[in-house]
């Protein structure tokens, strides 16, 4: 868990981060999210002290950071950032080892954990492991980027734009994939991004950043159902507003015991795609099936509506 | 096909030597090493025999330059030429020198030196187009350089004027060589001593780039006359004011200030280059390594510098360069290196002496050139 406790960077007499505090849940994705300039990238660097704070505390399980030697504190704590930030110099496997040669890891664990994490990221080892950055493709280079910053086993790994750079086909995959990797392997990633989409996408919670301060710092739903600023609503969209609650909610939630003769919905469909699945069918109600093509339960076009507004 | 096409560089190559060996002088033989000779051409000075092979090869190097495209074959017709003009005023020396006489002083002429630069010419053209690895380079320069050594020690040459000058100054020779190597390699350590740092604190302070940059290149403009002039006077009163400064050699006159001036001139271009090499790091990576954990200094020795090198090397290039040309100049001031026999042979009209200086100076700015762009482009390639 970490704590940002009443958090503020100010440079001369502008104050780029203004009073932020957060608790931060343990396994599980936080995405900090507003338009460029808020101070999103302030806020996360003072996290792992690239930025030093003002004032205000980051405790990590109750730690606070600042005791600690900044090189120290961030050897244990994961760091990926927008264009990847490769070294051109070294290959694959010598870029995602840096974290654990700075630890001393001797040579065996090294070697076995950049295997590992190459295989993670669908990279064949004896293919990618000897290569240099500049041979690799975006998207690649994205993930190798992402494997560096997960190479120690850091309990908390800090995101900044990461897939800013990315062309939106691959973006979406390496989203799925973040969130894949989040599960497996327990990780507390605090993610920052401008894109309101990608933030509903990945993040359980969502803090909202304006001019320096947090405005909303909730779950996904909550953000479109009670928005705290009328900032928030502007930034989640009032147009789609439904639609983007629909999307936060899978088939399999809401689905209930009974049969429909209707079409087959996926129960880790959101319901937006169920909905537009039914629309397109011209039908009332769907069979929702589990991951082995099993039915569990039925969903109708009523119960879909009932989910896509407040209360 | 090309085969059929006339080379351009060829062409001028053939027109070249073809002009220089029938209107240029191939030796020059004058009475001794300070009067003016006669100009001998090469058909006039061989033996019948000997001239005929010796065109008849020529003419082959010229077909091989005007019709052959293959970069091998054109290498090896230049080496041809190359030997066959060596052995040519090798002859031309036997030939003209009286036994005995140690007075009369064969000289290359201005047709043999045009045909050498042809020759040569067509040789780098001929690498060039090879596209050699870096360290095939640097083994064809050890090659050269020991035939040409080789060449030299089995008295090859020795009729010839410049190394009779070479056989009076022998003791010097060895001696001024390496004063020569030091002045410029001394010079280039402290700068880059110097100039690292310096430049590292251009690039993180962007206020003062500006000023330093600005100044080293005011020095930079300082004819290096001017400057040892400028420095005599300062190190001159240091000497006589600190006796330990005189007894460690710092004096107005002497290496002290070839040193000194050496070192200014070479500040400039390794601060520059430091500062265009670590301002094209990628932000991103320096911005990932220290979020990684890495201390400053990882961050410094481990990405900025490790991939700014080849600039900062670059750097350090021209300045070995320039400063092998430059020493020369120390001689006027009492610093030594080869420029002595440059200095004394124009204070004498003999221009067998100004070679005796001048030669080996290419020569040695060449091989550093050479050296230094294989460790460059080494790197370069092992990062791409
Ligand atoms: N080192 C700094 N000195 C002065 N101002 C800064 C510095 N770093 C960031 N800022 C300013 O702080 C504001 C927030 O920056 P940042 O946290 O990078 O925003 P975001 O990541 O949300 O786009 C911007 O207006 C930026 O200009
Ligand atoms: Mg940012």
């Amino acid at each position: 868990m970490i704590t940002v406790d009443k958090l503020s960077k100010r440079y001369g007499t502008t104050t780029v981060v203004d009073q932020a505090s957060m608790v931060i849940e343990r396994n599980s994705i936080t995405v900090i999210v507003g338009t460029s300039g808020s101070g999103k990238s302030t806020l996360l660097r003072m996290i792992n002290r690239l930025v030093e704070p003002s004032s205000g505390r980051v405790l990590i399980d109750g730690n606070d950071t600042a005791r600690e030697p900044a090189h120290l504190l961030r050897r244990r704590i994961g760091y990926a950032i927008q264009g990847h930030g490769l070294f051109p110099h070294r290959t694959v496997a010598e870029n995602i080892a840096t974290v654990p040669r700075l630890l001393g890891w001797d040579q065996a664990r090294v070697r076995a954990r950049v295997d590992e994490l190459l295989g993670v990221f669908q990279l064949d080892p004896a293919e990618f492991a000897g290569k240099f950055p500049h041979q690799l493709s975006g998207g690649q280079q994205q993930r190798v980027g992402v494997a560096r910053a997960l190479a120690a086993e850091p309990a908390v790994l800090l995101m900044d734009e990461p897939f800013g750079a990315l062309d939106p086909i691959i973006r979406a995959k390496a989203q799925d994939d973040l969130l894949d990797i989040q599960r497996r392997f327990a990780t507390t990633i605090v993610l920052v991004t401008h894109d309101m989409d990608e933030a509903f996408r990945l993040g359980s919670r969502v803090a909202v950043m304006s001019q320096g301060r947090v405005l909303q710092y909730d779950r996904p739903a909550a953000l479109l159902t009670r928005p705290a600023d009328p900032f928030v609503s502007r930034m989640t969209g009032s147009a789609d507003r439904a639609m983007k609650l629909l999307s936060l909610t899978t088939a399999g939630e809401v689905a209930v015991p009974g049969s429909s003769n209707g079409p087959t919905v996926a129960a880790s469909a959101s319901l937006r795609d169920a909905l537009s699945e039914l629309v397109w069918r011209g039908a009332e109600s769907a069979a929702v099936v589990d991951a082995n093509g099993m039915p569990c339960g039925c969903l109708t076009v009523a119960a879909i509506l009932a989910h896509g507004r407040p209360g | 096909m090309t085969q059929h096409r006339i080379d351009p560089l060829g062409a001028l190559v053939t027109a070249v030597g073809a002009a220089a060996l029938l209107w240029l002088p191939f030796v020059v033989l004058k009475p001794n090493r300070i009067l003016p000779g006669d100009a001998r051409s090469l058909i006039a000075v061989l033996p019948p025999s000997t001239t005929i092979a010796c065109l008849a090869c020529l003419i082959l190097v010229a077909l091989a330059a005007l019709a052959m495209s293959k970069p091998p074959v054109r290498l090896a017709a230049a080496l041809l030429g190359v030997i066959v003009v060596a052995a040519a005023i090798s002859t031309a020396g036997d030939v003209l020198t009286p036994p005995g006489n140690r007075v009369v002083r064969v000289a290359p002429g201005s047709g043999f030196w045009v045909l050498l630069v042809a020759v040569g010419l067509m040789a780098t053209d001929a690498i060039t187009r090879l596209r050699p690895r870096p360290a095939a380079r640097v083994l064809m320069l050890a090659l050269f350089a020991a035939v040409t050594l080789f060449a030299l020690a089995h008295g090859t040459f020795d009729h010839l004027s410049v190394m009779r000058e070479y056989a009076v100054n022998a003791g010097r020779f060895a001696h001024e060589v390496r004063q020569h190597v030091w002045l410029a390699l001394g010079s280039l350590g402290t700068a880059v001593i110097v100039a690292l740092p310096l430049g590292i604190l251009c690039h993180r302070v962007p206020r003062l780039r500006g000023g330093v940059l600005g100044t080293l290149n005011v020095i930079q403009t300082i004819p290096a006359i001017a400057l040892f002039g400028i420095l005599m006077a300062p190190l001159g009163a240091l000497a006589a004011a600190v006796p330990l400064a005189a007894q460690l050699g710092i004096r107005g006159i002497g290496a002290a200030p070839a040193v000194v001036a050496l070192f200014l001139y070479s500040l400039l271009p390794v601060v520059a280059n430091t500062v265009a090499g670590l301002k094209r790091v990628s932000p991103a990576a320096v911005e990932a390594a220290r979020g990684m954990g890495m201390t400053s200094w990882q961050v410094l020795t481990g990405v900025e510098l490790s991939l700014a090198l080849p600039t900062i090397l670059t750097g350090i290039r021209i300045v070995l360069v320039q400063n092998i040309g430059l020493v020369t100049v120390a001689a006027l001031i009492g610093g030594g290196g080869l420029g002595v026999f440059v200095f004394q042979g124009i204070g004498q009209t003999a221009i067998d002496l100004v070679l005796l200086g001048a030669i080996p100076t290419v020569a040695l700015a060449f091989s550093a050139a050479v050296l230094l762009d294989a460790v460059v482009e080494t790197m370069n390639r092992a990062r791409q």
